[in-house]
Formats: C-alpha cells, structure tokens, sequence
C-alpha cells in the first residue's frame, strides 16, 4: 500500500466537496475491492475518502411496492434482514452468495454497484429487477447506469447514496461460481412484475451485465422455463478465459435462465 | 497401557496452542535491531539483465542496502544445488545449471529474484524496490515441455542443449516390446498431469541473524528439514560454516514438501544480515508464493499397457516429459525418476515394465516434490490404464484389478521395488462394500431420472514411503542418506523429552511420537515433551517429507527407547537389589521376576540420577540414549479408494456424491489422526483432478497467479467421506508403520477421473475436469442434452 491522507467525513456533502478539490481521491466504502488493489501496489490514491461516518447511509426501508437500501448497507445486513427476507427473497439470497463471511460484512451494495465488476452480483439484481440508483445529485435508472466493464454514469464527484428496487411478483438469481474467484462465472436474474419481465446476465458478457431481449420476449408469452427450451444467445460478445469459453458461456446463460425461472415460479431448479 | 499409546485417537497437544494463536511461526519473531527484506523479482520469463541501477532507491527514506547478484558474486556466495544425481541413457550426468540466489546476467522466470532491498521497515524497502531501475533485454521464453525441446525453441541455460536436462529411462525395453508384440489388447493413453502450486496457508518466511561477535549465524526458517537446509547451506552455498549455522523451524504451517528445498531467499537473509550487521526478515506474500514456491507435478506422459487374452497384464510402457522449470530445485530430479518410474508397477503383477523420462528447463518457477512427488503421477498412470484397459476389453474394472493383483510377497516388480506385505484384495473388498459398488446401476439408474449422469472410479494405487534406506537411495544417486535420528532424555522426574530429527508442519508429531512413548514406559503423553525444529537442540536429521516420520523416525525412537529401557533395567537391579536379568519392565513398572518387589518409572529415573544406589564405576549416572535407525526397505501403504460422481450435463459441473478410501497403511499409531491425513490428502488429490492448476501462457507469464484465477478445492467438493483401513504389517521396522501423509493425494486424482470419464463415455478428458472442460468433452461426446 502506498501511503495517504484520510478522511472521514460526516455528510455526503462534505464528501462530494473533498472529491471536487482532490481529483485523484477515492471514496472508500467497504474497501472490499479498493483495498485489495491498494495492498497490491495497482491503485495509490493520495486521498481516501471513508463514507462509515456519514450518517443515514446505510439501512433498509419498505414502503408499499418498493425497497429501498442504502447505498453503505452491508451484504450481511441484506442477506439477514427481515425486511428483504420477506419482501425480496431473491435479494437476501443474492446478497448471501456474495463472497464470504468477512467479504459480507464489510462489503456494500453501493460499492458493488459503482465498481460495476463484470462479475459482480449486485449489477444483475439492479437491471433484473429495474432499480433506481439515486446518487447526490439525481436518480438514474439501471439500464442507463451500467455502461461497461468496471464502467458507469457515475461522474468524478458523484456518490451513490441508495438504491431503489421495485418488488418483483416472481424472481430468482441462478449464480454460476467461478470455482477460484467464486464470482459469478455467469449469472442469471429474472423477474416478473406485471407485464414487465426482465433477464439480467453477469458474468457472461465482455462489456459487463446485459440484459437479454429475446429470453424476455419469450417469457411475455408463458412465463415458464418451456419458453426457453432450446434457445442460446449468441458467444459472440461473451468473455472468454481459462475459466470458461465464450460457448460455454453463452450456453449457461440458457441453462441458467431456465433454472432461475423455474425457481422463480417455485418448481425445482433441476 | 496409560490409555495414550499406539492405537489410541488421542486429541492432538499441539492444537491447543495452534486454535488458541499461541502458535509460534517465522513471522512471529522479532529480532532487536531487526530490518526487512524485499525481493526485486522479474517480471520477464526470460530476459538479459542489462543493467541495475540502484542510486535512487538507495536514497530513498530507511534504506539500509539494496544488493544484487555482483554483490554475490563478489562474496562468493555459491549456487544452489540439486542434490541427487540422475544419469542419462547413455551415461551422461544430469545438466545441472547453476542456480545464483539472486539472478546474475540472466533471469529465467517470472519471480525470479533479481536483487533484494534491505530497509527499516517493509513498506520502506517496497518503496525503494520501485526506484531500482533494472535494465532487462526481453528473450523468447518457453513454458511448455514438450516445445522447449523443439530445435529452436529458446535455450535457457547452455549446459543443456535442447534444454534437456537428462533422458533417463528404466526397465527392460526389449522385454517391453515383446510383450506387446504378443499382447491381445493394448490400451494407450496421452496424458497430462497437471501443475500445481503447494498453496500452504503459512507462506514462505526466513530470519537471518548474524552475530559479529561470535562469528555464528542463526537462520528462522519455515523449512520442513532444518539439518538438510543447515548442510546444504554451509557445504555448497558456503554462506557459513556448519558448526556456525543454527537453523530452526520453529511451528510451521503446512509444506506438502514446497518447504523441503532450499531456496534463494533464505540464503539472501542470512547472507544480507551479515552484510549489513542486522538481522534480516523476509516474508513471502501470497503473490511470490505463487511466483516463487517449487510447484509440483507438470508430467506429459504417453502411456501404453499391454494385456493377454485372460486380461493378464503383461507389459507396461511409458514416456515421460517432466517439466523441472527454470532451475532445479534440490530434490527435483528424483521426483520424474526414481520416486515415478518404480511405482509403475502399481499392485499388479507386471512382468515388464519400460519408462524412459526426459526432464526438461522452461522459463517457469523450478518443480519439485508435492505431496506424494512421483508416486501421483505414477498411479494415475497405472490407474487410468487399468480403468480404460478394463473398459474397452469389457471387464469390470474391480475384476480385472483382482485378476492382476499382487499376491505373494515379498514381490520383486521389474522396477526395482521389492513390496513388502500386503493384502490388496482385502481392501478392494472391504472398500467395494462399503460402497455398495454392486447397486451402482441402480443409483445410476436413480440419478438419470433427475437428468445427471453418474459415475464410478475406483484407484488401487501403491506408494512408497519410508524415505528411505540410505544404501538404495545411494545407489541410485541421492547425495544423502535418508535414515533418521532420535534421542530420549529422561528427567530425574521421569517425565522425557524426546529429540527427534523428523518436523512436525501439520502431522501432529507432538501427540503421535509421545504416543510411542507413552506405550513403552507407561507414563501419560502429557509427560512427554517432543523436541524438533532447532539445529542446536537436535543433532541431526533428515526431516519429513514422503511419509517417513512414523516409518524412519519413529523406529528411530524406538531404538532410542530400547537402549534406554535397558539401561533403567540395570537401575532397576540396583534399586531392587536383584540380578539384571531378572528384572522385567511392563506398564511402566520394574519388578523382580517370581517376587513382588518392584519399583516405579519414577523410582528408577529418580534414582538414575541421584545415583546412590550404585558406583558410578559400574555403571553411569542419568538416563538419556540415542539412535540413529536407517531403514531396509522402502514401505509400501496401499489401498482401494472409491468415487462415485453425479455430473450435470448441463453445465459440466461434477458432484463427488460419495468417497470410499479404505488404506493398509500397516500399524495406526492415532486414528484420528491418520484419518485427518486422509482426508487432508484426499482433499488436494480432488484438487488436483477437479480445479487446481497453474497455467502460463506463451510468454511465460504466469496466470494463475492468485486465488481469483488459481482455483483451491473447498468443502464444498466433498460429500461425507467413509474412511476405513485394513492392516497388513510392515515387516521392515518395529512398530510395523507404513506411513499415511501421502496417500490420499496419491490416490484421488485417478479415483475422481475415473469415475467422471464412466459418467461421461469419454476418456478424453483433462485435469482439472473444470465443469467447462467437463461441458466441452460432453460436445464432443455427441450427447444429447437433458431436459
Ligand atoms: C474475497 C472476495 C470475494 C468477493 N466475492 C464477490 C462475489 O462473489 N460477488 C460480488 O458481487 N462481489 C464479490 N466481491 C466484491 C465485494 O462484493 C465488494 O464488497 C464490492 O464489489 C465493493 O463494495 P465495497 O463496499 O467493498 O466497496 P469499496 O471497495 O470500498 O469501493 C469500491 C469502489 O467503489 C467506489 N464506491 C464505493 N462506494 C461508493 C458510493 N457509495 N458511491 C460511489 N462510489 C462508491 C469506491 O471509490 C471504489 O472505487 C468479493 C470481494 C472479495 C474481497
């Protein structure tokens, strides 16, 4: 680690007008992925800015059909909390796959969803469930907030402060470990909220999580793992590592979808 | 009996302070005056170094040195070395290139140590690391074997053309090829055995210390055979001289042999401290682990086995390619040879046997022995063969293992070995029962309903262990003798401290040796003090590595005991006033044999050092014996394990559904104990086969290079496993040991393989059978999907 100046501000204001003057600060949250890159010498801001004093930044609240997470909530906090249990059943068992014990108690979703790492859970909950990202200075959408690998909307001295999911009828995450990392090798969100049905994929995609058009116009007509029976998406566009081809890939993201809407209208996964 | 002898599961003393963070490692010392070591390493696989340049790093804040290979050189530090000789065919010396601790003119992989940075404080010398400017000239790098012996592929070191160390080869080639002239069915294989990185939890650590005003130097090592580290450190590198040197391992925390060898850094430290006049710590991040630790196996290998009609194995050939990396590490060239090629017999009755091995230098980190060195890989060799053997011919695997069995002993295989004892049918049928291997079709049957295919793999594997006779061993051209070394020291209280030259780095020797104790003079093991680790404390050893430590060096303390029995015996005469000869020793009591006059273990040490019941004249105060016990054979643990899979068509992904290991491993001095060895072994043996594997690409870099890529086996790759053993006595040491550590690792990666490649209906299939592997050999298989 190199060295830095720390600071630990108590508003997201305060925050926002040390990012402004230092442009080379960053935010640190639950230092789960900043931190390992500054142990390994690859990132040395000069100025770390610590979000664990700012008050009303973490929590979780229901109000009618929406839950809202604040953006320094922990992992843990969703993966145990009573409220996310009932209400998204899908979200607490995602947040329960992240990772570890230790990665679950430090991490945040807000972190998660800036760092936008292409294996990463968080994003495919976002765009499979058609969350609000609210940030210091406005709400965007998911399908407009992840823009590439490690890469978002988000501007120099923006700072995400909640997260807003609408609450699914019927969803399920279907999580496919990279057996080393244990991120998701590829991973596969559905929901279905009225008419709207969403399919989100990490993990999968060289530009990061995507969601895939033609499962959720086939889900329209039944919303039943019978309607993807035999269809793929192209490996054109899907990563490819020692872990697994682009084929192999583009083949889990069918198998996965399958699987998830089977869990998500309660049948057996096979 | 005190309830704590051999046989007994008694917990392990040693894991109170290991679960209470009382444990005692490298980094946990601290020496006054202490300054820290960081290793400048290459980040090119191959490359010239033209020039460094240090002026800016050596200004940096805290800075005390920063040293390269000219320093070295100019100290006459001298090179690493590997110490068993291998000769090729035609009788030609292994080319050993010479391995400096820090690279002079020529780095030869990526972490290869360049130069080190002494400073104040650690983050200190990482920062002044950044600022040495090393000038390298990038050459051509080779990772592969088999194309690093290609005409123009890069030469790494120009003693070995071709960059073939040696081409060595065992058995009767002619024998061999008759046998498979006249054979009814041949079955050939190409395989790989797959690379991989020790990953022991503690990494890598060393303290040099010298003290100017003795002249003496003390190196902290976390070294599996402190003695061996102390000789070869003062013999060859010279750094000091041996009565100089005081090595200890203090607790250790895992090896599977990567802490065996004799490494750069720690000769730096040494050599550093005494440079600058200050002790020297270094300690390895996960990363240089990865980049520095001798990984293990890499074989390519094209193996054939000939059958009669009867399905009578009756030949065996093999060609080995062994990667050895970039340098040879110390035991490096017996691992592909003498520990591999006399294990292809297996537990079969093979009349003819020919292997030949070329070991070759790639711009990778050095290979050497892990866990089992050799004998893995000779077993998935026989143990594929057999399996595929069996399946094309049509025959039950378990039948065709029985038929080919091994049934009298003592057995001479063609390839030097002499099995001992054994009763390989007894536990292919204890290990087929409790996996109720005869329902298999049903639970296949069973699984097919839920859309996954199942699998069965059996792996009658063989190991030798016991390292190991020092007159055979010399004979075939280790610069040592493997025998071992024990003293008891028995205190006027009666409690003992044992010294044994064997290392504990997870075994749990602290239970195990007071154990033997424990049973031969009746006193409970708390007792009982096992010494080991400290060059100054323990005369002399050989450490532990190949399962030896209960097979060597518990005979060794044996000896040890016998000698010291018979010396409390003569106390005992004086103390009861009776004929020697007619005191008898048992449960810890002396008594006069026909009378009831005895006297306690206490009485008797009590009275060994107070002496006043004897002239010292006839016989010595106190009570303390040595022994040095140099085994006559190799041991030979066997077994059967059992793996039965269920593998998802969909995904590739394989379930180990079930696990039979049932092992002869001779006398089990703890239970419990061996047991965690197993399942210790088992668990990297599945690593190896289902997920482990280090891979470089074409420059050489390596991309495995952390746990994000480098893929560890977890709970969650094993079900329950059912362990078991059956006993055949070893009849080449006293307590009848065969020794465990290895065996599980050994056994696995054919069990797993096995049972995949039945599920799957392809032997086509590579280490680790990663579930994307595993997907890509079903394409190929032209099986249909399921549902
Ligand atoms: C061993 C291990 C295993 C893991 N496994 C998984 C896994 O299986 N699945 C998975 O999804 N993730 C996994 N992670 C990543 C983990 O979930 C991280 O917690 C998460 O990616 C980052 O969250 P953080 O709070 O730790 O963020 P930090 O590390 O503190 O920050 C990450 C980045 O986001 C920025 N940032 C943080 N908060 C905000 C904010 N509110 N507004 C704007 N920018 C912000 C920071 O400046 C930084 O650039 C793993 C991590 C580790 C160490």
């Amino acid at each position: 680690m190199y060295a830095f100046t720390f600071h630990r501000p108590q508003t997201v204001r305060q925050a926002a007008g040390l990012l402004t003057k230092n442009g080379d600060a960053k935010l640190l949250a639950g230092g789960q992925t900043l931190l390992p890159t500054m142990k390994l010498r690859l990132a040395g801001p000069p100025q770390i800015i610590d979000m664990t004093l700012i008050e009303g930044m973490s929590g979780i609240e229901q109000s009618g059909r929406t839950l809202t997470i604040g953006a320094m909530t922990t992992h843990n906090e969703v993966n145990t909390s009573p409220v996310v249990q009932q209400a998204a059943p899908v979200l607490a068992k995602l947040a329960g796959m992240i990772g570890d014990p230790a990665v679950r108690h430090r991490g945040t979703i807000g972190g998660s969803i800036a760092n936008n790492d292409p294996n990463a859970d968080y994003p495919a909950a976002c765009l499979g469930l058609g969350a609000t990202i609210v940030t210091n200075k406005r709400r965007i959408k998911a399908d407009e907030f992840f823009t590439g690998m490690f890469s978002t909307v988000l501007e120099p001295a923006e700072i995400i402060t909640k997260v807003i999911f609408p609450l699914p009828k019927k969803a399920a995450y279907q999580k496919f470990r990279n057996q080393a990392s244990r991120f998701a090798l590829v991973g596969v969100f559905v929901s279905k909220r009225g008419s709207e049905i969403r399919v989100a994929v990490t993990g999968a995609g060289s530009n990061g999580v995507f969601r895939v058009k033609s499962f959720e116009e086939a889900l329209k007509k039944r919303f039943s793992p019978k309607s993807l029976e035999g269809m793929t998406i192209p490996a054109d566009g899907m990563n490819s590592d020692i872990h697994g081809s682009a084929e192999y890939r583009a083949h889990l993201v069918g198998v996965l979808a399958r699987r998830a809407v089977a869990e998500a209208i309660g049948k057996p996964a096979a | 009996m005190s309830g704590t002898g051999i046989g007994a599961a008694v917990r392990r003393k040693e894991d109170q302070r290991f679960i209470t963070g009382k444990g005692h490692y490298t980094d946990d010392i601290n020496r006054p005056g202490q300054a820290f070591a960081y290793f400048i390493r290459s980040p090119h696989a191959h490359a010239t170094i033209k020039s460094i340049d240090a002026k800016a790093a050596s200004a940096m804040p805290g800075v005390v040195a920063v040293l390269t290979g000219a320093e070295l050189a100019t100290d006459k530090i001298g090179n690493l070395i590997c110490g068993w000789m291998i000769h090729s065919k035609d009788g030609s010396p292994m080319k050993m290139a010479a391995h400096p601790a820090l690279a002079s003119g020529k780095a030869c992989h990526v972490g290869d140590p360049i130069a080190v940075v002494i400073a104040e404080t650690l983050p200190q010398a990482r920062d002044a690391a950044e600022k040495v400017k090393v000038d390298y000239a990038a050459l051509p790098a080779v990772a592969d074997p088999a194309a690093a012996q290609k005409s123009g592929a890069p030469q790494i070191h120009d003693i070995a053309p071709n960059n073939t160390i040696y081409q060595w080869h065992l058995g009767d080639a002619k024998a061999v090829d008759a046998a498979f002239k006249s054979a009814k069915h041949v079955t050939k294989l190409d395989i790989v055995n797959n690379r991989l990185v020790p990953n022991a939890i503690e990494p890598r650590a060393a303290i040099g210390d010298y003290d100017s005003g003795a002249g003496t130097f003390t190196l902290w090592n976390t070294t599996q055979n402190p003695h061996v580290a102390r000789l070869v450190i003062a013999a060859f590198v010279g750094m000091a001289p041996e009565h100089k040197l005081r090595v200890i391992a203090p607790d250790v925390g895992g090896g599977f042999g990567s802490k065996i060898f004799i490494y750069p850094e720690e000769v730096v430290a040494l050599w550093a401290s005494r440079r600058v006049g200050r002790p020297v710590k270094w300690v390895a991040e996960r990363s240089e682990a990865f980049l520095a630790d001798a990984h293990g196996r890499d074989h390519v290998t094209h193996a054939e086995m000939a059958f009669d009609a009867d399905g009578k194995i009756t030949g065996l050939r093999a060609k080995t390619v062994a990667n050895l990396g970039a340098y040879m590490s110390t035991f490096s060239s017996s691992v592909p040879t003498y520990l591999y090629a006399t294990l292809l017999s297996g537990q079969y009755e093979i009349p003819h046997i020919y292997c030949e091995v070329d070991a070759v230098y790639t711009n990778t980190v050095p290979v050497d022995a892990y866990r089992g060195a050799g004998r893995p890989e000779a077993t998935f060799v026989v143990e594929r063969l057999v399996e595929v053997g069996a399946r094309e011919m049509g025959q039950d695997p378990a039948e065709l293992r029985r038929k080919n069995f091994i049934k009298n002993f003592p057995h001479q295989t063609p390839v030097i070995m002499t099995y001992d004892a054994g009763d390989y049918n007894a536990s292919l049928k204890k290990a087929m029962e409790l996996a109720d291997y005869k329902s298999f079709a049903k639970r296949k049957r069973e699984s097919a309903r839920h859309g996954k295919l199942r699998g069965i793999g059996l792996s009658t594997y063989i190991e030798a262990c016991g390292i190991a006779p020092s007159q055979a061993v010399g004979s075939l051209g280790c610069g040592v003798g493997l025998w071992e070394s024990a003293e008891v020291r028995v205190n006027p209280t009666g409690s003992v401290e044992i010294l044994t030259g064997t290392h504990a780095h997870g075994q749990g020797h602290e239970t195990t040796f007071a154990q033997v104790v424990s049973e031969r003079l009746g006193i409970p093991i708390e007792n009982v003090l096992v010494v080991h680790g400290d060059t100054d404390k323990v005369q002399f050893g050989m450490g532990t590595y190949g399962s030896r430590s209960g097979a060597v060096g518990m005979s060794a303390l044996v000896k040890a005991l016998d000698k010291v029995e018979a010396k409390a015996k003569k106390v005992a005469a004086h103390l009861l006033e009776a004929a020697e000869g007619d005191i008898e020793f048992k449960d810890g009591k002396f008594s006069v044999a026909g009378t009831d006059k005895s006297a306690a273990w206490g009485d008797v040490s009590l009275n060994a050092y107070i002496a006043h019941k004897f002239s010292g004249a006839e016989l010595e105060p106190g009570l303390k014996e040595g022994a040095f016990y140099d085994p006559t054979n190799f041991t030979f643990p066997a077994g059967c394990h059992i793996c039965e899979v269920e593998v998802d068509t969909e995904t590739g992904n394989t379930e180990i559904v079930a696990w039979t290991a049932v092992d002869d491993f001779g006398v089990v001095v703890n239970p419990m104990i061996v047991e965690g060895q197993v399942h210790g072994g088992i668990a990297q043996g599945v690593g190896q086969a289902l997920c482990e594997g280090a891979i470089y690409d074409k420059d050489g870099q390596l991309v495995t290079g952390s746990f994000m890529d480098y893929a560890m086996p977890r709970a969650n790759h094993l079900p329950t496993l059912t362990v078991d053993t059956t006993m055949t006595k070893c009849p080449s040491n006293p307590l009848g040991i065969k020794g465990c550590g290895e065996a599980g690792a050994i056994a696995a990666p054919a069990a797993v393989i096995n049972a995949i490649t039945d599920a799957i209906g392809t032997e086509n299939l590579a280490m680790p059978a990663t579930p994307a592997t595993v997907w890509a050999a079903l394409q190929k298989t032209g099986m249909p999907r399921a549902a």
